[in-house]
């Protein structure tokens, strides 16, 4: 049963279109990821469902009953910023403790409760410093315990790994979902890291232009992307595209490209005719032996990437292709001689050349 | 340290500069131990027997001048009367004017910039222009020779100083820090109670402050729109010029008594004054 239902909401800043009639459903206790790249409207979507921002249109939903005219106050939502909006003049533990505070609880109960989650967080002993004297990590830490404490049923969470440093983001990348699992709480994270949505999410939305392009679970939105759009964005490098016609041949479809002719190993539903056909470069395989749907290709660069090496090799016919492997494969690879690619089999997409939709 | 030419003279530029700024000052505070012959002195002197009759006649109202008819003066009134008129009128700004500078530096609402600069630009306007047809209205109303009317007409003073300055500094505090603690559970007002008023303390104590100097400094107003029973210091710094007689030496001691509770109260608030002034006006 979903939580928390999106119905075509919509936002506008005067002829700005931010978010286009969004329609989405997250369950109970699931981590949602909102993916998009900056200025994809992800922070105004947060906003409206925090009660910061009013929606122009459209229902925002919650166990079913509609809580657009909500204050952010008066719903059981709580966030924590991506620069942090921890309150300067209080120490770390009264910055924990604000939300306890507004319920109420006695001093007993906001000081174990406190201390649990400062534990929890490793951040027990640097409760009695102020906000400037504490690291980015440790700014961040508060202002995560700050927006668990109370254990509210819904947490937002604004790209909280963006402002600390590597080493910490991924650590914290380990434990974050560690530690909500432990609130049972439904989680809305931002980011527009797709390696940190991966690791995170439960399912994927994908913003972009403030519409949602997939929503679905993180390995179903890499291996087989709604669209050309999504699949650029999630890889690193980015994915091979180029414009091709189509033609199938049994067990195997040849997209005709300038001139020539590149073999797919791939069954395909898809129609004959022109569209955009896309690899990504782990899919490909670059060699020095020639086989029978080998194409030759020019080495023309190499660089390192995240313990792989990135090839940039160019065909005949002029088209370059990115292709990576791991540094072992990559010793094998003699790029003086002539170097042969071809494309894994399955492994590639095929796009409408127009509307940049998946065709299958 | 190295010592050359430009550093000797340096030091001698600030000396003057000192001593110009500084012995105005020293030397009022230097007159207001001498009685009026040793001031009238052709030649000053600089080694005399202070006294503290000035500061008695102040405080008791009567004082006999040799050669002249005893004088009666109501400074210790008028003294009273700037620090009522100053405190009521800081506290009345205070009250509508931080919630106001809340209002211009969060909300954009229509005519809201329009509104901000027409308070300001009762800054620019001279008070002469208005205390006529003010005289008139306060005659009519009844509120002519009433601390409410001096208190109400130094918000002209006072309010749009107040408004400008702490607005800078609301506007320097990022909204997601109130909204943060609005989502933890609190209203609007505790967000604005607990967090953006706390956060712009240096800014509102030190517009606080200059408010207060501006309202005692004051002289027009009162002059034209109350009696000497209300009248501030400044006003009342006038009937120590008589027919008969200018006593310098109750003059500096005037102005020594009535510059001490702005001087006091500007030491106290010193630090949040300096950090005020310049950080409300430089944004990052």
């Amino acid at each position: 049963m979903s939580y928390i239902k999106l119905e075509s909401i919509s936002k506008s800043f005067k002829d700005d279109k931010v978010i286009q009639g969004l329609n989405a459903e997250i369950n109970k206790g699931e981590f949602f990821v909102i993916f998009g790249p900056s200025g994809s409207g992800k922070t105004v979507l947060l906003r409206l469902l925090s009660g910061i921002l009013l929606p122009d249109s459209g229902e925002i939903k919650m166990e079913n009953a509609v809580i657009n005219d909500l204050h952010p106050e008066e719903r059981d939502v709580s966030m924590a910023f991506q620069n942090f909006a921890l309150y300067p003049h209080m120490k770390a533990y009264e910055n924990i403790a604000s939300p306890l505070k507004a319920n109420n609880i006695s001093q007993d109960e906001i000081d174990s409760k406190v201390k649990e989650i400062a534990n929890l967080l490793k951040i027990d002993h640097v409760l009695n410093q102020y906000p400037k004297e504490l690291s980015n990590g440790q700014k961040q830490r508060t202002s995560l315990a700050r927006s668990l404490v109370n254990r509210p049923s819904v947490v937002l969470l604004d790209d909280p790994l963006r402002n600390v440093d590597a080493k910490i983001r991924f650590e914290m990348r380990l434990e974050l979902p560690k530690v909500l699992k432990e609130f049972n709480t439904t989680v809305i994270y931002i980011s527009q890291d797709y390696r940190e949505a991966m690791a995170l999410a439960d399912r994927i939305a994908v913003l972009y232009d403030g519409k949602f392009n997939d929503i679905d679970l993180p390995k179903n939105i890499y291996e087989k992307p709604s669209s050309l759009t999504t699949a650029k964005l999630f890889g690193d490098p980015t994915i091979n595209n180029f414009n091709a016609v189509i033609s199938k041949n049994e067990n195997r479809v040849i997209a005709e490209c300038n001139g020539e002719k590149i073999i797919l190993q791939r069954k395909t539903s898809i129609e004959n005719g022109e569209c955009i056909v896309g690899i990504r470069p782990e899919d490909i395989n670059l060699s020095n032996q020639q086989t029978e749907e080998s194409l030759k290709v020019e080495f023309r660069t190499k660089t390192p990437l995240n313990l792989r090496i990135v090839f940039l090799v160019k065909l005949s016919n002029g088209l370059e292709l990115l292709c990576s492997m791991s540094e072992e494969e990559a010793k094998n690879i003699k790029e003086k001689e002539q170097l042969y690619v071809s494309f894994k089999e399955d492994k590639c997409l095929f796009f409408d050349a127009i509307t940049k939709r998946n065709l299958e | 340290m190295k010592f050359n030419i430009w550093s000797i003279l340096k030091i001698f530029a600030y000396a003057a500069i000192i001593l110009f700024f500084l012995f105005p000052i020293a030397w009022i505070l230097n007159m207001s131990f001498m009685t009026n012959d040793e001031i009238l002195r052709k030649v000053p002197v600089l080694f005399y027997e202070p006294t503290l009759k000035n500061y008695i006649g102040i405080w008791e109202g009567e004082i006999s001048i040799p050669g002249f008819a005893t004088m009666y003066i109501y400074f210790k009134q008028n003294l009273i009367n700037s620090a009522i008129l100053s405190s009521f009128s800081v506290a009345l700004t205070l009250v509508l004017g931080v919630p106001a500078a809340y209002a211009f530096a969060r909300y954009k609402f229509k005519g809201g910039e329009d509104i901000a600069f027409t308070l300001l630009s009762f800054r620019f306007a001279p008070a002469l222009l208005i205390i006529i047809p003010l005289n008139l209205y306060f005659t009519q109303i009844g509120l002519y020779d009433s601390y409410i009317a001096l208190i109400w007409v130094y918000q002209l003073i006072t309010l749009p100083l107040l408004l400008w300055i702490v607005r800078g500094y609301f506007e320097d505090i990022s909204p997601d820090i109130e909204y943060a603690y609005r989502l933890d559970g609190h209203s609007w007002f505790q967000s604005f109670w607990k967090i953006s008023i706390p956060l712009a303390k240096p800014g509102i104590a030190a517009a606080s402050l200059l408010c207060f100097i501006y309202a005692w400094n004051n002289f027009v107003f009162a002059l034209i729109l109350g009696s000497s029973a209300i009248q501030p210091v400044t006003v009342g710094a006038l009937a120590f010029i008589t027919a008969s007689a200018i006593p310098y030496g109750l003059i500096a001691c005037g102005i020594v008594v009535s510059v001490l509770p702005t001087l006091i109260l500007a030491l106290f608030i010193q630090k949040y004054l300096v950090q005020g002034l310049s950080l409300g006006a430089i944004k990052g």
